[in-house]
């Protein structure tokens, strides 16, 4: 499949700002009259001066594409005068030649010298263009991998509530598209807009050295293109808006439509679901149109100014060149400067637009950078090895949301070596209590102790590496199977790996793999099956050694069968060590030294299996109501 | 690319008509410096006033005409480039819901998305653009010569080496800088990569506390994407200077060589200032077709993968005469599913996931299916509502092979509960009433109270009128499962295919659940595969699958006697008086 496919779903942040953009550089921004609804940048001046300062460090490169960049222009737009001035050469001669004047001729060395003049200002010109452009790709590129780098290390100091609270979808629009936003923008917009408002006060000042009354006709019809230009734009925009909606609407019924490809076909649906589609598309077909008809309409228009412009100076031009007021090379230069006129007027009113939403853009990337870090670590260390594995919690209260609490005073004792099973529905706040122990949200107050220390105290580095997890949703990355075995602990070797693997009962499998384990794990670890997985994060835990264990559900996808070795496996590591387990299997918790049962946020019951039995609460309820399907069996069997 | 725009067809005249308002709108662009010529050749020179003032008139009148031919071919380019879009996407999103499940595991349920969505949208905007600009160009640069021509035609001799020398150098450096644009796009994807292995492994990452190697391969991503991407703007740096460089000199030596011609008299200083004039626009144009060799390539690889998806045909199709009362007689009850030798396996995989499965479910019975993990549970349920068909052997309902029903016939014979719970944007009513469209407000509450959903339903502020926001995800996983159960209750089908679809409620409602579907289901068929032993220790008939055979069927208790695969898997989860 190619890569395309895995393009991140653009979320909320990265959908249609800017428009699509292509790649290249010097081509304008965007074709013109493809303005999408700009988004508003809250705060435009403190996010553009925090812009800036990313700029900082290449202030002398940026002075000097600034400097290259108005020399080129202003070369370029000496050029037409110097053009015209040739033309009046040639216009001089005619003339003198019909007007029968003895040996009459054209100045032809005087154009030579023109000529060459020109020659050089254009290739100057050209070449000062170059260097901006390649001083701009260095400079914007390089600013862009500083952002880049900068929002991915804050991520690593964000807290995992961050993470609850957004879609990855979102997260990863702000360091892709936005970031890519901002790219392109610094790339060709900021040098298109210096580059377009020297020309623009170039070339009025050069129209007004040759005639201040052309200029005049042709600055009379500025206040129309700005009318054109506001109309449509307005206009473009409420119907791109509605195109955009319609379009959301269409994408949402086909991943719904295909995610749900089974359902739909299982109860016959298709034909509705059809149906619906052709619907949706025939609105987006309605708006579409719209929207790309009235933003096509830009361009004819502004061209429709452009030529009475155009036209005006033509005739006025001839009227005044007949009164010998000015000359034919004025007229030729200042119609070359009239079609240059209208395009930095359009040029900038679309790069305002394409500033706006890069400034928005880099708005959603700074909200990001200024999100509340995790709490500063303090500087108690601690070694894996030298850890006993007592766990104490302490009046420990919790909550993600501040009225709703989901660990209410919790208080728990574990000795080193004990196995603790936490049951209950879900939700009940099993998983919660796992990331409090990793410190992977702070809890509101009460105290978590390991081996008598405050887990508050400790570098979370240190912590954390006194876990081994292994977790419902197995998580590997693209890369060999000895990488991911190995990700348990760096500088693992050969013979390391092989063992824990064999260990979790993994080795097994991987050799019958082509490529044993070198086999590469592709994007979405298909490529092995569920309970494959798992046992390769069983095997990445086997080989942290961890001083205390975490199983979160780690069986639940694989098979019963494959379970009784991995349980063996697991009873092997848990051999002296603390382990917590979670797990809806009653069966792989019944030899637990301890059985917390949670229920909504507080643990109801403590004990061992026998005890709880005993008691006749939550927990015996629970595990008896597994077994009245079992009642009817044998009582079916019997019959 | 070229392929899809046979989509085109019913727009063939819009695209006709662009065609011609385009080239009249590049002649009328193009008159006007003629006419400027005429002014300055005869009102100028001749010092005729009436005469410019006469041309200045006429040269609004042009003027004004193209603008609204022009007007007209963005009418009429946007018509048909939306209309584009809507014939292929209408196109793509049928032929799709026409695919077996087989085909949506060979492209992918994300990539088919990209591709109705995205995709499409890519190769509507490059239409636009090329009707807006592509058309425009050659037109022009036709247009131009001709205008050039009928001026001067050995000063065109300028063009004639002008314009070659201009498509070289945008060759050139296209072609330099295309393979960079194709490794951005990969280093790209790779960064992205990093960036979500990195999001969805966070909890890992951070508990093996690897933050500083992610970071490296970040680091290391980034690094590479900035590289070529400076590459290839410094690349693309040489375009616009060049550009305007060749173009500039081909206006000095028009001057120049004009200069010469002029003084030889064979052509008028008006005719050189309009042959500068159409040098610049045919430049232009070109110029502008110039873009068209980035966009192009990006979505003619979107083109590419639309129609990877319309060449694929569905590999389940109704045969003919399916359906017909004739086809495969009906020699049992309602509600029979009968698997004769059925082998399957997956397209492209080496083992069979099934070989050689005989069983036989009839109305009124339970039967349950266990197993290990990839042990052909789920394919099992699979073949029955024809999501795939079996390479040998026939899965007969009521005494029929499943080919010779339509799929339509078929399926509204089944009520399937899957694995992992699919909703639908709409009201909770909507999503249960989705297995049958008729059924009455009472069936719906019926239903729900038999799937154990009803009491969070009503917990709900608008009850069954409460909204389920797209993929479900304002509902838990076992209200998900439950509002599917009673998704098929409803449908009061012949058959009930439960798959796994109780592993995430808890002990206590997954017994109630079953309990109250015992008497729902007294003249359907019921096939529940289960990881459980305990969901399907009462069952009537127990099938016991390893490694895609059959190695047991029978009671739970025979099985225990005769199943060696079965009693490992009870004995790995029941104790020893359980199991007694």
């Amino acid at each position: 499949m190619s890569n395309h496919d895995n393009r991140p779903p653009g979320g909320p942040g990265g959908k249609g700002h800017g428009g699509p953009r292509g790649p290249g550089p010097g081509f304008g921004g965007g074709p013109p009259g493809m303005m999408m609804p700009g988004q508003k940048a809250k705060n435009f001046k403190g996010s553009f001066r925090r812009l800036l300062g990313y700029l900082r460090p290449y202030r002398f490169k940026l002075l000097a594409v600034l400097i290259t960049a108005i020399l080129s222009t202003v070369f370029s737009i000496f050029s037409p005068k110097i053009l015209g001035q040739a033309t009046d050469k040639l216009f001089d001669g005619i003339m003198a030649k019909i007007q029968g004047e003895a040996g009459a001729s054209i100045d032809f060395a005087g154009i030579w010298q023109i000529v060459v003049l020109l020659a050089g200002l254009y290739v100057v010109s050209s070449l000062f263009t170059y260097v901006q452009q390649f001083l701009m790709a260095g400079v914007a590129q390089r600013t862009v991998y500083h952002l880049r780098n900068e929002v991915n290390a804050k991520l690593n100091r964000l807290p995992l509530k961050f993470f609850d609270s957004k879609t990855h979808g979102e997260i990863l629009s702000r360091v892709v598209n936005d970031v890519d936003n901002i790219a392109n923008t610094l790339q060709q917009s900021l040098t298109q807009m210096i580059t377009s408002v020297v020309t623009l006060v170039g070339i009025i000042v050069m129209m007004l050295t040759i005639s201040p009354l052309l200029t005049l006709i042709l600055v009379l019809t500025l206040p129309l293109s700005f009318l054109v230009i506001k109309a449509i734009a307005g206009r473009s925009q409420t119907y791109f808006k509605n195109q955009q909606a319609e379009l959301g609407q269409l994408n949402g019924h086909v991943e719904e439509m295909y995610t749900g490809h089974a359902i739909v076909k299982a109860f016959g649906h298709e034909e509705k679901s059809k149906a619906k589609f052709n619907e949706i598309n025939d609105r987006l077909y309605q708006a579409g149109w719209r929207a790309q008809f009235v933003s096509g309409v830009m361009m004819p228009l502004m061209s429709f100014i452009g030529n009475i412009g155009y036209v005006a100076i033509s005739v006025v031009g001839g009227i005044l060149v007949t009164r010998q007021s000015i000359t034919v090379g004025d007229i030729q230069a200042f119609i070359q400067y009239a079609r240059q006129f209208t395009m930095p007027i359009t040029q900038t009113a679309n790069i305002a637009n394409i500033i706006q939403s890069t400034i928005a853009s880099a708005e959603r990337v700074f909200e990001l950078l200024d999100e509340p870090e995790e709490v500063p670590e303090q500087q108690g260390r601690l070694k894996s090895s030298e850890v006993h594995g007592d766990v104490r919690f302490r009046h420990v209260n919790f909550s993600y949301k501040e009225e709703e609490p989901l660990i209410d005073d919790l208080s728990i004792d574990v000795r080193s070596g004990q196995t603790i099973a936490i049951v209950g529905p879900t939700g009940a706040g099993k998983t919660t209590l796992v990331n409090l122990l990793m410190r992977f949200y702070e809890i509101n107050s009460g105290s978590i102790t390991i081996d008598g220390r405050d887990i508050a105290q400790l570098k979370r580095g240190d912590l954390r590496s006194l876990f081994g997890m292994v977790l419902q949703d197995t998580w590997l990355f693209n890369g060999t199977i000895r990488d991911n075995i190995a990700y348990g602990r760096e500088g693992a070797t050969e013979e390391d790996v092989v063992q824990a693997a064999k260990a979790a009962y993994a080795d097994h499998f991987i050799r019958t793999l082509p490529d044993g384990y070198d086999t590469v794990l592709n994007e979405e670890a298909s490529n092995i099956s569920q309970g494959q997985k798992q046992l390769l994060t069983i095997a990445r835990a086997i080989l942290a050694d961890p001083a205390i264990l975490i199983l979160d559900e780690a069986t639940s996808s694989v098979d019963t069968r494959t379970e009784i070795h991995i349980q063996q496996a697991m009873n092997r590591l848990m051999e002296g060590r603390t382990s917590f387990v979670i797990a809806h299997r009653l069966s792989t918790i019944r030899d637990a030294d301890l059985i917390l049962v949670m229920n909504k946020g507080t643990v109801i019951e403590q004990g061992t299996h026998a005890e709880l039995l005993s008691r006749g609460g939550f927990y015996a309820e629970l595990y008896n109501s597994q077994f009245t399907g079992g009642a009817a069996a044998s009582a079916a069997g019997a019959m | 690319m070229l392929k899809l725009f046979r989509f085109l067809r019913p727009y063939r005249w819009g695209v006709a008509l662009v065609m011609a308002l385009v080239l009249l709108q590049s002649l009328s662009e193009l008159y006007l410096p003629t006419l400027m010529a005429d002014i300055v050749n005869k009102g100028v020179i001749g010092e005729n006033q009436g005469y410019i003032w006469k041309m200045g008139g006429f040269m609004l009148l042009v003027t004004l005409g193209g603008t609204a031919f022009s007007i007209l071919a963005s009418y009429y380019s946007s018509k048909v480039a939306s209309g584009f879009g809507l014939v292929v996407r209408g196109k793509v999103f049928s032929h799709v819901e026409n695919f077996s499940l087989q085909e949506f595991d060979k492209l992918g349920t994300a990539s088919l998305i990209t591709r109705t969505t995205n995709d499409i949208n890519q190769v509507q905007q490059v239409l636009i653009m090329m009707m807006r600009m592509m058309i425009m160009a050659p037109m022009m640069s036709i247009g131009g010569l001709i205008m050039a021509l009928s001026k001067d035609a050995k000063l065109t001799l300028v063009l004639a080496v002008a314009i070659p020398v201009l498509a070289l150098t945008i060759y050139l450096i296209v072609r330099k800088a295309m393979p960079h644009f194709k490794s951005i796009q990969k280093r790209l994807d790779k960064l992205n990569l990093v960036l979500r292995e990195g999001l969805t492994g966070i909890r890992v990452i951070r508990s093996f506390n690897r933050l500083e190697h992610e970071k490296k391969r970040f680091e290391a991503a980034n690094a590479e994407l900035t590289d070529t991407s400076i590459k290839v703007n410094q690349i693309m740096a040489f375009m616009m200077p060049l550009m305007m460089l060749i173009m500039n000199f081909v206006s000095l030596s028009i001057i120049w060589f004009g200069g010469i011609r002029i003084s030889h008299e064979h052509m008028q200083v008006g005719d050189l200032m309009a042959f500068l004039q159409y040098g610049m626009q045919i430049m232009f144009s070109l110029l502008m077709m110039s873009m068209m060799f980035v966009m192009v390539p990006r979505a003619s690889a979107s083109a590419v993968r639309i129609n990877e998806v319309l060449q694929q045909e569905a590999v389940i199709r109704d045969t003919d005469g399916a359906g017909r009362a004739g086809a495969g007689s009906l020699q049992s009850k309602r509600g029979t599913i009968e698997f004769a030798d059925v082998t399957f396996s997956y397209p492209g995989a080496e083992q069979p996931a099934l070989s050689g499965i005989s069983f036989k479910a009839n109305p009124g019975e339970i039967t349950a299916i266990i197993g290990g993990t990839g042990s052909g549970k789920s394919s099992i349920i699979n073949l029955i509502p024809r999501f795939y068909d079996a390479d040998s052997g026939s899965v007969r309902i009521d005494g029929r092979d499943v080919r010779d029903y339509t799929q339509e016939q078929l399926r509204a014979k089944i009520g399937l509960v899957p694995q992992k719970a699919v909703l639908f944007t709409g009201t909770i009513a909507d999503n249960i009433r989705f297995g049958r469209e008729d059924a009455s407000d009472d069936e719906v509450r019926h239903a729900a109270e038999i799937a154990q959903a009803s009491g969070f339903i009503e917990e709900m502020q608008e009850g069954f009128g409460s909204p389920i926001a797209q993929g479900g995800s304002n509902v838990s996983g076992g209200q998900k499962q439950r509002i599917s159960i009673a998704r098929a209750l409803v449908r009061k089908p012949d058959i009930y295919l439960f798959d796994d679809s109780f592993s995430a409620l808890d002990y206590k409602t997954d017994a109630k659940l079953r309990a109250a579907l015992r008497s729902e289901t007294t003249e359907a068929a019921v096939m529940i595969v289960a990881q459980r032993v305990s969901t399907i220790m009462d069952a009537d008939q127990i099938i016991v699958l390893d490694e895609g055979r059959v190695v047991g069927i029978g009671k739970h208790k025979e099985l225990l006697k005769s199943c060696e695969v079965y009693r490992e898997i009870v004995a790995s989860q029941l104790s020893e008086e359980e199991i007694a």
